[in-house]
């Protein structure tokens, strides 16, 4: 048994939207602090929406959700949210928008201004810190977000497919930033992907969900050790377990079908 | 040729055309100068009337930069009002509708009767002729924001005061300068309707409204095409200043004022 209780827990969770179909059935989750937490499922599995329920932007609608023993909403721990999107207020150049969370809490400038930079620096972004979001490409507005959400220590960290529209190569380096940033930061996080090698190289744990309603089909733990670089990824072993959880994906899909 | 010289070059070529072309017509048909006065005789009846159009001029200026900002301050409040609920939204939007369906002359006797002719009344109609897009295209900016971007503020516990002024405000300022040029545009003609109407000249020239009046009871033609020029000149001048202030709020981050590549 671990000593320190669960960062996330999640027991019989359900989630319908108004009068919906359930979107989330019968979710019981634990996460332990640190651990690294991947999401995949087919469209419509209700990945994003398990995230929504833990940032507390989305009410349960049946089951709990306990995070580090309170609701979602009252909960006294840093959460960082990364959307799909890098979500930057345009009018805002890059450092300011780094200071927006820390800004609306009443930081002290001072302070505000050393933590902008270290998370700037952490994310390699430091030289562009006076540009505008609209001068920026796509890989460079998703560090800036990255930034965002590091530079308020997070311990739990939700990540919604952030690197789902850059290219291969922006993605591959990102993930490996992401996991550096793992070592001189601990936080839980929970991430959501398509990208089952993504999954792969990133997390301890995959939870692989079925759609309609979503639920979890099955979840394959991660077994190579952190840190890993590109030269995970290749590993025969890597190849292997990408193999195995596409199978599984596969599955959910077929077991949707009526 | 550079694209700069060329917005320039055009109109001024097209308008000298046309300022051909009219003197032509005159020339040819012999027409009557009240019914059809050359460029020339417009030019010569401005000189003529330079020093009363110039004071009526101001005057109308002076009832637009009451009006104009006074519709600013009144729709931009309005239009936080109608942004923090479609309640709001809903019960009120009806009534901002039908003020503006009224057409200004049906209202102007009332205003007429409650004030009087004079300052009052010509403020009050240039700010209603000039009010309404600015709340309709405030409104819709305040609350178009990024659903991302208000969940991300939620979820760093911004105060809802935090969240209209850090977040709601700078996101409708595209929408709110896009109501404010076209507001730009009537206000001026509000003043002059205005001043039409309700304007009060006495122990005075009045403003280009009541000119308007004037001139065309003199049959004064040339006179009447020279008020027209400076009705454009000073609605020029005002749009000019709003779309200054439009730079230099939105050049940096809007697409809007995008440097597009040579």
């Amino acid at each position: 048994m671990p000593s320190s209780p669960p960062i996330v827990e999640l027991a019989r969770v359900q989630k319908r939207f108004g009068e919906g179909p359930l979107v989330l059935d019968g979710i019981d989750f634990v996460a332990q602090k640190g651990d690294f937490v991947a999401l995949i499922g087919p469209s419509g599995c209700g990945k994003s929406t398990w995230l929504r329920l833990i940032a507390g932007l989305s009410p349960l609608s049946g089951g709990s959700l306990k995070i580090d023993g309170a609701k979602p909403g009252e909960t006294k721990r840093e959460l960082a949210f990364v959307f799909q999107e890098p979500t930057l207020l345009p009018w805002l150049n890059v450092r300011m928008n780094v200071e927006v969370p820390l800004t609306l809490r009443h930081s002290p400038p001072d302070q505000r201004r050393t933590i902008c930079q270290q998370a700037l620096e952490r994310v390699r972004i430091a030289e562009k810190a006076a540009a505008y979001p609209r001068q920026l490409s796509g890989g460079q507005k998703m560090r800036v977000s990255l930034a965002r959400a590091l530079s308020l220590s997070p311990e739990l960290l939700l990540l919604d497919e952030p690197f789902g529209a850059l290219d291969e190569i922006t993605r591959d380096h990102l993930n490996e930033e992401l996991l550096a940033l793992r070592q001189e930061q601990t936080w839980t996080a929970f991430f959501v992907t398509h990208s089952v090698s993504e999954a792969v190289f990133l997390s301890n744990r995959i939870v692989v969900l079925a759609p309609n309603p979503g639920r979890i089909h099955a979840e394959v733990i991660v077994p190579f050790p952190y840190p890993r670089t590109s030269e995970t990824r290749r590993s025969e072993e890597f190849f292997h377990l990408v193999g195995e959880v596409s199978r599984l994906l596969r599955a959910t899909e077929q077991s949707a079908r009526p | 040729m550079n694209p700069r010289w060329q917005t320039f070059l055009l109109p001024i070529g097209v308008g000298l055309t046309v300022l051909g072309l009219w003197a032509a017509v005159c020339q040819v048909f012999d027409l009557a100068t009240y019914i059809l006065p050359s460029p020339l005789e417009v030019l010569r009846a401005a000189y003529h009337e330079r020093a009363v159009l110039f004071e009526a001029g101001r005057n109308t200026a002076v009832v637009t930069l009451i009006g104009f900002p006074l519709a600013v301050v009144v729709s931009s409040a309005l239009a936080i009002l109608l942004s923090l609920s479609p309640w709001i939204r809903t019960s009120l939007f009806p009534y901002l509708m039908a003020l503006q369906m009224t057409p200004i002359i049906v209202v102007t006797p009332i205003l007429l009767l409650w004030f009087g002719a004079g300052l009052t009344s010509t403020v009050l109609i240039t700010f209603l002729v000039s009010f309404f897009p600015l709340v309709v295209n405030t409104t819709q900016g305040l609350i178009s924001t990024d659903a991302n971007l208000v969940e991300l503020f939620r979820m760093s516990k911004a105060t809802h005061w935090q969240e209209i002024v850090l977040l709601r405000v700078p996101a409708a300022l595209p929408y709110f300068f896009t109501g404010l040029r076209i507001s730009a545009i009537l206000a001026p003609i509000g003043a002059v309707v205005g001043d039409f109407f309700a304007g009060n000249s006495t122990g005075g020239i009045g403003g280009l409204g009541f000119r308007t009046v004037i001139y065309s009871s003199q049959l004064k033609t040339p006179a009447l095409f020279a008020t027209a020029g400076v009705c454009c000149l000073l609605g020029f001048a005002l749009v000019s200043v709003v779309y200054f202030l439009g730079w230099l709020c939105l050049h940096r981050w809007h697409d809007s004022f995008a440097q597009r590549d040579h």
